[in-house]
């Protein structure tokens, strides 16, 4: 390996490079753009990652929603398009059954109401809910905090109001936590205000009072409209799901195969549907990407045995004065992986300074298409190896080329 | 230094061979300075290769400096051109993107003589030769002559114990042709065994030793004036 290090072989290759810089430069555009494209497409999938995983990232992403329609069997002496509702019970029941299965299950209320403050006013949900539900759906909270075991016990009449809602029913600048607002002709006190999510949201600008309050004011009884639950880390989301609304059914007098009384929204299947998309999109960058950097690789071997053709002659000479078989070689192997390293090198640079582009125009901001699109090292140096493994694979071909010939028909060449 | 055999080659053309070379012997001492004359197809050429290890033979013996020329590969036949032989082309053969110091320091690479030592060495040669001045230059910009005293300096940069010359002055005109005669008999009046290959009549009458060929076979072997004044 020593002559890795001297510097008359590098003058050696110099020189060969600077004989022919127009072939040179052309050789490297085509590795450089086999590697060019993998960092890019790669970072581009990584920024369309990060951004969905944004969308989708204040949800636990293993939730399932559950409510209610009607149902489209009869069964046990009920006529169809029986309506019903989900109680509290039900959650009491469906925690004990799957304590080991169920994370979290919120229980969830909700409706529409005007709500006002001094002058001002508008329409707006109204949704009672359990403290649980921040750990569902994380609650980016600007001002004060969300609801909490005290108020559900103490039937507190306070409530958590969207940024939107706060920008709509207050000036400009004023203090809103402990400001009173109407809502059905009752005082609320406010107790924060949470930013408007970039991701998926299903309440929307929904104002959150207590769970046990929206149910006296309401005068909802037991009943709820609808529950989140997220399941524990390594259950069977779909599983989970089927066997929660079999027990639903038992529960409430419902046939089996009844297809209509339960609603439900998977979102680990719906997500997993997306993240298909972008494990094909992966797959699809790095066979694009691979199959470029190995067309490039070829046109270095191509270009190199072109070369040693070309130079045959000057190889005869070289022999005459007493190059060995395995200096040429070496020397045309050893160019072969200068010249896809150095065009490697070249390809990360600009694939980084495209991503730093693209970074910079789409990259941030809340409609932004891809963030942070970044490459990872190790997949940046697994791909450098190759290219150097394949560069010295490739050019082995040459160098046998090259010592092939006899030096006695290498000099007869013109 | 140089002995040979009995030496027998063929070419193959095709299905038939090509009987170039019929069974040569041929002795020649150090300090020598031969010429080996023939027409074209004499087998001349041929003969040099083999001497020159840059072709094998297929019959008889071949003794270069002491030992048997038998079964090389091309490494170990490499490491002996480096060390005992020294081309010099009617062609001239220099690398045309290298100066004429680069030229010349290039047997001294590949024997892995140290950069700096190896550009030393090589501008005492081409001093020796009188193309100090024209070191850093590339070889399209030398004349003909000039060339072939650039390889002539690369032919002796290693101290090899024979210089091989095929039809060193094939290629020039008759002054330089002069001068180029003059130089390799310089270089043999230092001791050196030069082996020339020409068919110009007044090329081989300036060595001392004149062998003609013909058809494969040494036809005759004479010493020439030139000896004798010695």
């Amino acid at each position: 390996m020593k002559f890795l290090f001297d510097s008359d072989t590098w003058q050696e290759i110099y020189g060969s490079i600077r004989k022919n810089k127009t072939r040179t430069a052309i050789t490297i555009i085509g590795v450089l753009w086999g590697i060019f494209l993998l960092v890019v497409l790669l970072g581009a999938a990584r920024g369309i990652e990060n951004n969905f995983n944004k969308i989708f990232g204040s949800f636990a992403t293993n939730s399932v929603f559950v409510w209610t329609q009607s149902t489209d069997t009869p069964f046990k002496g009920f006529q169809k398009g029986r309506r019903f509702s989900l109680t509290l019970r039900d959650v009491e029941i469906l925690k004990s059954e799957f304590s080991k299965e169920i994370r979290l299950l919120a229980p969830r209320n909700r409706t529409n109401n005007l709500i006002i403050k001094d002058f001002k006013s508008g329409n707006y949900q109204v949704s009672g809910d359990y403290p649980v539900l921040d750990k569902i759906q994380k609650k980016d909270l600007m001002y004060g905090r969300f609801l909490n075991d005290n108020d559900i016990l103490s039937y507190a009449k306070v409530c958590v109001i969207s940024e939107d809602m706060y920008k709509d029913l207050f000036d400009k600048g004023e203090e809103p936590i402990g400001q009173y607002l109407k809502i059905n002709s009752i005082n609320y006190k406010l107790i924060g205000v949470y930013k408007r999510s970039n991701g998926i949201s299903f309440d929307g600008n929904a104002a959150y009072i207590p769970f046990t309050t929206f149910q006296k004011v309401y005068n909802r009884g037991d009943k709820i409209d609808w529950m989140m639950i997220t399941a524990n880390e390594g259950v069977d989301i779909e599983q989970m799901e089927a066997d929660v609304l079999l027990t639903l059914k038992n529960l409430h007098k419902v046939h089996p195969d009844d297809k209509r009384a339960f609603g439900s929204v998977n979102l680990g299947v719906e997500i997993g549907k997306v993240t298909g998309f972008l494990t094909g999109m992966q797959f699809l960058t790095w066979f694009v990407g691979i199959a470029t950097l190995i067309a490039g690789v070829f046109a270095i071997g191509n270009i190199l045995l072109i070369t040693v053709k070309e130079r045959t002659k000057e190889i005869g000479i070289r022999r005459a004065l007493g190059a060995t078989p395995i200096s040429i070689r070496r020397q045309i192997v050893l160019e072969s992986v200068f010249l896809t390293t150095v065009a490697g090198m070249l390809g990360i640079v600009f694939g980084a300074l495209v991503l730093f582009g693209i970074d910079s125009m789409v990259g941030s901001g809340d409609d932004a298409i891809m963030i942070n699109p970044t490459v990872n090292i190790p997949i940046i140096l697994i791909a450098f190896l190759t290219l150097t493994v394949l560069g010295s694979l490739i050019g082995l071909i040459p160098a046998y080329m090259a010592t092939i010939v006899k030096p006695i028909e290498a000099l007869r060449e013109e | 230094m140089i002995e040979i055999k009995k030496l027998h080659k063929s070419y193959p053309i095709g299905k038939d061979s090509l009987h170039v070379l019929k069974g040569i012997d041929l002795h020649i001492k150090e300090g020598e300075f031969v010429s080996i004359m023939g027409s074209s197809g004499s087998g001349k050429s041929t003969l040099l290769n083999i001497v020159g290890l840059l072709d094998e033979h297929d019959e008889g013996e071949y003794y270069l400096n002491g030992k048997l020329i038998k079964n090389l590969n091309e490494k170990k036949a490499a490491i002996l051109r480096n060390k005992f032989l020294g081309f010099v082309f009617q062609s001239f053969n220099l690398i045309s993107y290298k100066t004429a110091l680069e030229n010349v320091a290039l047997p001294l690479y590949y024997k892995g003589v140290p950069r700096k030592e190896r550009l030393k060495i090589a501008m005492e040669y081409l001093d020796k030769v009188e193309l100090k001045d024209w070191a850093n230059h590339l070889p399209n910009e030398l004349s003909g002559g000039q060339k072939q005293r650039v390889a002539i300096a690369r032919a002796l940069v290693t101290k090899p114990k024979v210089v091989l010359a095929d039809e060193p002055t094939g290629a020039l005109d008759s002054t330089t042709t002069d001068n180029v005669m003059d130089l390799l008999r310089d270089i043999n009046d230092e001791g050196m065994t030069v082996f020339v290959i020409t068919h110009e009549e007044e090329v081989a009458a300036q060595t001392k030793r004149i062998v003609r060929l013909k058809d494969g076979i040494i036809i005759s072997d004479n010493l020439t004036s030139k000896s004798k004044a010695v």
